[in-house]
């Protein structure tokens, strides 16, 4: 009942090194996947509250489950390997954008050598994943700066890649199909012959992506790989000297970084806008993505999904919590209220717990092992 | 005292020179570690000491001379092809990975032995598995050989400096090296961390036969360690030799002591 590993022997060196080797641990993630995956879907089908109008999947639990995707890339490549990144918006762009082209066909007419490259429209899943992939290969294209240059002055480098993708998405007419209003349209949304439209349906699929990318992102932090982001992110002159190659470290944390931003952002794109302009993936989504990570905890793939649910839901709260109270307030002044009410709270917690959430709940984890003795 | 078997020379530097603009840290110095051997080297604060280890490494590139390791001569390398060649160090202030546990700092050391590639470590099933399990296995012996089971959990910005250094150690041997360069293995430690850093440096020699280069100021403990011990002073090597014969050399009595001008 309590939360004690007392009586838990690990003999093996796999049992103890499980993601999860506490048994209460396990107990709790397996609820938590159970609600996720049965509870959501069966009080949606009921239509019992919250559930009765599509607001909380939609609005809410949708967009929720893609960014914390999404900020579990940008977690591996900034507090995991210790690279500032303010390009994650445009990667989320590389990767709905290349997934829509694949997605509708590609066609580049190469006039001068005679003939031109037609791809056939890929099916969604396979665009989607593509789209992750081309983000992967420009994630690279853009970490090389890091082998150089460092901090602060990597974070303007990836701004570069920021303002160098809204440009060229909003003024090369070829990635949007020549729409003319520059807004496009996601293709239709089916997988294997089955047709994801409803909420529900799509609150599921983005369910399945983000518990398999944070199962394999787990994995991978917890690896070899992990183990030699960390080590340049703590000490790079050190991991040197035991034989990893920043080079390598950096570019394959961008690339599996980015994969996963692109593959959120196409889902972003598809799933949860359904259509699009540039503007969806502007600055402000990058700094959202980064602000995600910092107060929900870098170097945690826990800690990105507490921070998404923080960043999303809080302003959602704050802005219903007057009505709710009965407090007649002037929508303006609510915007305001919100913007200061946020702020102030971000500032507090960094200055309270600088690494965020999720040492705040490992550290409670740590008390409530031995409570009620303090040590 | 063991003494090495062999008298075959595993690193031999060759009349290096080092100078950062108008600061000659080395000037024309050659020394040779022989393979098995603890080698000592001692000299006043900025004699080249820390240089020379850094040379040795690939971390300053000489300006002039040349340096054999294993049999193959060079006049400079990378860092990553120093650890590759089997060359591990720690650092004079401790160079650990401050967010990892002292496990997966002594883990991080086994990179260059673990094969699996990205995908199989996504999985993380099989045989990428298996490999994490069997390098587990070789840390917890060294682990094991540190004495430091209890804090193996532990993230090591919370450890106290003495067990710090002793997971710096970990890390270096988690590489199995050959040659194993210590920068002042001892320094800021009391009596008793001493003598459990010199038996452990002692059994690492005797043990795994690791050849070992350390740098240390307190002069017991050299001359109890060390095999041979050569003698830096403002970046000119004026001794070499058994720790005896360093003793009695009137030009390291001078350098330690100062001259009557």
């Amino acid at each position: 009942m309590l939360y004690r590993e007392a009586g838990q022997f690990k003999t093996t060196y796999a049992e103890d090194m499980a993601i999860f080797p506490i048994h209460q641990d396990r107990i709790a993630l397996a609820i938590l996947l159970g609600i996720a995956f049965i509870g959501v879907p069966l009080l949606a089908d009921f239509d019992i509250w919250p559930f009765g109008s599509d607001y909380l999947l939609r609005a809410i639990l949708l967009p929720f489950l893609i960014l914390a995707l999404a900020a579990i890339g940008v977690n591996i490549l900034v507090g995991y390997c210790g690279q500032i990144s303010l390009g994650s918006g445009a990667f989320m762009a590389v990767g709905a954008y290349s997934a829509y082209k694949l997605g509708t066909g590609v066609h580049i007419p190469l006039a001068w050598l005679g003939f031109a490259i037609s791809i056939p429209p890929l099916p969604v899943l396979l665009s989607i994943l593509l789209g992750g992939l081309t983000a992967a290969v420009v994630g690279i294209l853009f970490g090389i700066p890091s082998l150089r240059i460092k901090g602060l002055y990597l974070a303007v480098a990836t701004l570069a890649a920021q303002f160098f993708f809204d440009w060229v998405f909003l003024r090369v007419a070829w990635f949007t199909n020549y729409a003319p209003s520059g807004s496009v349209n996601a293709p239709t949304l089916d997988f294997f012959g089955l047709n994801v439209g409803t909420p529900i349906e799509r609150y599921m699929l983005c369910l399945i992506f983000v518990t398999v990318f944070a199962f394999l992102a787990k994995n991978l932090v917890r690896g070899n790989l992990g183990r030699q982001w960390m080590a340049i992110r703590d000490m790079d002159i050190a991991a040197e000297l035991i034989g990893i190659r920043p080079l390598y470290a950096k570019l394959t944390a961008f690339a599996v970084s980015s994969f996963i931003i692109g593959v959120a952002g196409a889902l972003w794109a598809f799933v949860y806008l359904g259509s699009w302009e540039p503007l969806a993936f502007s600055i402000e989504r990058s700094l959202q993505l980064l602000f995600m990570v910092i107060i929900g905890g870098l170097g945690s793939i826990m800690g990105s999904f507490i921070g998404a649910a923080f960043i999303l839901i809080l302003p959602i709260m704050l802005n219903l919590l007057p009505t709710q109270l009965g407090v007649p307030l002037s929508t303006e002044t609510i915007t305001h209220l919100e913007f200061i009410i946020f702020g102030s709270l971000i500032c507090y917690l960094l200055i309270k717990e600088p690494h965020g959430f999720a040492r705040l709940i490992s550290i409670g984890k740590e008390k409530l092992r031995l409570w009620p003795f303090p040590y | 005292m063991r003494m090495p078997d062999t008298s075959e020379i595993l690193l031999q530097v060759e009349g290096v020179s080092l100078a950062f603009g108008g600061v000659k840290a080395l000037r024309n110095v050659s020394l040779d570690i022989r393979k098995g051997e603890i080698r000592a080297i001692i000299g006043p604060n900025g004699a080249g000491k820390t240089s020379m280890l850094n040379v040795i490494n690939g971390f300053y590139h000489p300006n002039r001379g040349a340096i054999t390791f294993k049999g193959r001569t060079r006049a400079q390398m990378q860092p990553f092809e120093a650890s590759r060649g089997g060359i591990a160090r720690t650092f004079q202030n401790v160079a650990l990975f401050k967010g990892m546990s002292a496990l997966d700092n002594i883990m991080a050391g086994r990179t260059l032995k673990m094969r699996r590639g990205l995908l199989w470590q996504m999985l993380r099933y099989g045989p990428a598995l298996a490999e994490e399990i069997e390098h587990r296995h070789r840390v917890e012996e060294i682990i094991d050989f540190l004495e430091i089971e209890p804090i193996r959990k532990v993230p090591v910005a919370r450890l106290p400096y003495g067990l710090q250094k002793r997971v710096e150690l970990g890390r270096a041997l988690a590489m199995e090296p050959d040659l194993l360069l210590l920068d002042e293995p001892m320094a800021g430690m009391n009596l008793e961390e001493k003598k459990d850093m010199s038996r452990f440096i002692l059994d690492v020699n005797d043990y795994y036969g690791t050849t070992i280069a350390l740098i240390e100021h307190d002069m017991a403990v050299v001359m109890d360690l060390s095999h041979r011990v050569v003698v830096l002073d403002h970046g000119v090597k004026i001794a070499d030799g058994t720790p005896d014969e360093v003793k009695k050399n009137q030009g390291v009595i001078d350098a330690y002591l100062g001259i009557a001008h």
